[in-house]
């Protein structure tokens, strides 16, 4: 008897309270009376029901009322919050690090400190302001998703979007007085054409450079520190040229300077030396008491000698590849110089003459010695063919003179 | 005893002849060498195949033998010692172009010999063992192609090699055996290009030979075939050509073509062309995903096909399996063709036996152009 009626308890814990469990009455109530966009429906396919949390961890009550007067009354009952009163409602769970170890131990829980640092938690904390973002302005309510699963609002390739829901709108930014063209800058840049028509998730979407929960404008001498994240060895060569001083004196935002910062476009050797198009000659100009324009030209030809050098030996090597002949040496030496290639294009960045030249003149000595192995490769080619036309003529000649006998000894 | 004197005793040279026929009696041989004829028809083209197989076998062997100067058998040496054959050593790349261009037209010279032999019957009575022997080597010429092909220890060479050697596995009984046997282990390693090494270059040259040797003596004693029919018709209308010089002549002339053939291949595809080519290409990796289209060589092409094609059971047995026995049976009946065609023996012409060789003809060339069709 005993025996059974543990069995029956240990049935019933198992499978008929979850089953109570699952079927809250705030949900069965709101379903019934909203929409199909509606916080109820949307809820269903949140990451935080898929969790196992439901509206009481968030809005408190009581689930098991039928009567939403009554649910009100509940203790605790925190109901809708404002939107000031946003970050600290999600940080309830999400700044307790004691909670979120035993739910989600990899997520950080400083997201709250960070939004009080960001210009848009100093808006809303500091200023009131009911327009800057809050935590559901960016990762939405009620349906909120993994960042890590493509259909989050602040998946990497949906972040540009998402921001630029307030930052592309004239109307809504038009108090800020900040301009309103950085979404469509980004989606011209590198970077933007990398995340959001390639696809590459290691290109940079806003919250790379800005910060997410801190978010703010880096200022100007911290550019080349955000930047320097990624490019790493530009940043370096960056921190110990004449320019980092020049530019801190200056107030010039570093990196940005010659690249932009939203529009950043692929650097191209264009953008050196002392012709039309080039960035050098937005601060230097022919004898204005320093090296710049002269070291400008300097490096610009320095590059250019070492392209064509690359691009003469490709395409000799391409001809040889044409004629079946065996490249597969002067194709990696061909390798080491695209690499020389990107090594001057980077030490440019030293904005010294003397580091470029080592680079570009080792790049041009390598482009080189692959030019003449390809012309004795096209040389072997032609030699391989004239051999041909010679051993067929002295064979030629032999069955000639041989048919000639075949013929006498027949007659 | 008396001295046996030599009917030659003038021209050029004649007492170093003479030196050499007091010892060795060659007088006697040139004088039987001289006697010999061969019969003139309309299909007396076809025996000049066996003459270009002969040739394009000693460029085989004085390639291979230059190759060998810097070949170096071994996983990390084989692929290595290719690219610097093709790319450093003086005409190397000539040589290796020439060793692969001759190796694949040989097999077809091949083919198109025992087949010409198959359709003229020419294999009866008493040429069975002149059959055999070309038959063994015909074998053994395949095995050449199937091993060398793994020298260069290139991605190609890899897979392919371990689809062919999968393919002996599946073998009943002794299939497992066979398959570690020729892999030198359970898979394809540096293991099996020695012992592929050992068979290209030393155990299969050393029985070509011994099977080589054979087969033209044969034909020296045997003289040509005539062809069936030849014996009933009046002298008149039967024309002979003297074997030397005459014919001797027209296969040196031919020589000089296929010669000919053979340098403009070389010089203008020297890693082949179309279907046949052999670019080194990468280094075999065991361990990076093999090529999407995984092709034996075009000689192999027509039974990898047919396995391919094969359901997974037919009958009892497994497909491959199927498959592997009707072509052990298809080999053996072409193989013991002298024995079992009576009706040639008896100077008739069998159409049995002509079908089935038009059929084996019909199958491979059907199933040779599917597998380069069909990817």
């Amino acid at each position: 008897m005993l025996r059974n009626l543990t069995l029956f308890t240990l049935t019933f814990a198992l499978f008929a309270l979850p089953a109570m469990a699952a079927d809250s009455n705030c949900l069965s109530c709101h379903q019934d009376f909203e929409e199909q966009d509606g916080p109820s429906h949307k809820f269903i396919r949140d990451i935080h029901r898929s969790k196992g949390l439901d509206c009481v961890d968030c809005h408190g009550g009581d689930p098991t009322l039928e009567d939403m007067d009554d649910v009100r009354e509940v203790k605790g009952y925190r109901g809708v919050p404002s939107h000031a009163e946003v970050p600290r409602f999600c940080g309830r769970c999400h700044s307790d690090a004691a909670y979120m170890g035993q739910r989600n131990p990899s997520l950080p829980t400083d997201q709250l400190d960070k939004y009080k640092t960001s210009v848009h938690g100093k808006l809303l904390f500091g200023k009131g302001d009911k327009n800057t973002a809050n935590c559901i302005s960016c990762h939405s309510v009620h349906d909120i998703a993994d960042s890590r699963t493509p259909h989050s609002t602040v998946y990497a390739t949906n972040i540009p979007k998402t921001c630029g829901r307030c930052h592309a709108d004239e109307v809504y930014m038009a108090k800020y007085n900040i301009p309103t063209d950085q979404l469509a800058d980004y989606q011209q840049s590198v970077h933007g054409m990398a995340l959001l028509e390639r696809g590459d998730l290691g290109a940079p979407a806003c919250n790379d450079c800005h910060g997410n929960h801190g978010a703010t404008p880096p200022g100007f001498s911290s550019i080349s520190n955000v930047c320097g994240n990624c490019h790493a060895l530009q940043w370096e060569l960056f921190d110990n040229s004449p320019h980092k001083i020049a530019y801190e004196e200056n107030d010039f935002p570093m990196c940005e300077t010659c690249h932009s910062n939203h529009k950043i476009l692929r650097p191209s050797d264009d953008m050196l030396g002392i012709t039309e198009g080039s960035v050098c000659l937005e601060c230097h100009a022919q004898d204005d008491g320093n090296h710049g324009y002269e070291t400008a030209a300097a490096v610009a030809e320095s590059v250019n000698k070492l392209l064509v050098a690359h691009l003469g030996a490709r395409a000799l090597l391409n001809d040889a590849i044409t004629k079946g002949m065996m490249t597969t040496d002067e194709e990696f030496r061909l390798k080491e110089v695209e690499s020389a290639l990107l090594e001057t294009r980077s030490m440019v960045h030293a904005f010294n003459i003397d580091s470029v030249l080592s680079r570009s003149e080792a790049g041009v000595a390598k482009a080189d010695s692959v030019t003449a192995n390809a012309a004795s490769l096209i040389d072997e080619y032609y030699f391989r063919r004239r051999g041909l036309v010679v051993a067929t003529v002295i064979i030629a000649i032999l069955a000639i003179a041989l048919y000639v006998k075949i013929r006498r000894m027949a007659g | 005893m008396a001295e046996e004197r030599s009917p030659v005793t003038a021209g050029s040279g004649q007492k170093l002849f003479q030196w050499i026929d007091d010892r060795f009696k060659i007088g006697a041989l040139i004088e039987y060498m001289s006697g010999k004829v061969v019969p003139v028809h309309g299909h007396s083209f076809f025996y000049y195949f066996g003459g270009i197989s002969l040739f394009l076998f000693i460029v085989q062997v004085v390639t291979g033998i230059l190759l060998l100067m810097y070949y170096r058998p071994g996983a990390d040496s084989a692929y290595e010692s290719v690219r610097f054959i093709i790319s450093n050593v003086s005409f190397g790349w000539l040589i290796r172009s020439i060793h692969s261009w001759s190796a694949n037209l040989m097999v077809l010279a091949v083919f198109i010999h025992m087949f010409s032999v198959f359709f003229t019957q020419a294999y009866r009575k008493p040429r069975e063992l002149t059959w055999l022997s070309g038959m063994g080597m015909m074998g053994l010429v395949m095995a050449f192609g199937f091993s060398g092909y793994l020298l260069p220890w290139n991605e190609l060479a890899y897979f392919a090699t371990r689809v062919g050697t999968g393919m002996a596995g599946a073998l009943p009984v002794i299939g497992e055996q066979l398959m570690v046997v020729m892999r030198g282990g359970e898979e394809v390693t540096g293991a099996t290009i020695g012992r592929f090494f050992g068979l290209h270059v030393a155990i299969l040259p050393g029985v070509f030979t011994v099977l080589l040797s054979a087969h033209l003596i044969f034909i020296q004693r045997q003289g040509m075939s005539e062809p069936i029919g030849w014996k009933d018709k009046p002298d008149s209308e039967k024309k002979y050509q003297m074997f030397f010089p005459n014919f001797l002549a027209k296969d040196l002339l031919v020589w000089l073509i296929v010669l000919n053939v053979l340098a403009i291949l070389v010089v203008l595809f020297p890693d082949g062309v179309g279907v046949i080519h052999w670019p080194l290409g990468t280094k075999a990796d065991p361990f990076a995903p093999p090529p999407p289209v995984i092709r034996p060589e075009w000689y192999f092409m027509f039974a990898f096909q047919a396995l391919k094609m094969l359901p997974a059971h037919i009958l009892f047995i497994e497909g491959e399996l199927f498959g592997i026995a009707i072509f052990t049976i298809g080999g053996l009946i072409l193989a013991l063709v002298p024995f079992l065609d009576r009706k040639s023996t008896r100077e008739q012409k069998s159409q049995v036996f002509k079908y089935f060789g038009y059929l084996v003809l019909l199958f491979i060339i059907v199933m040779t152009v599917i597998g380069y069709i069909v990817e």
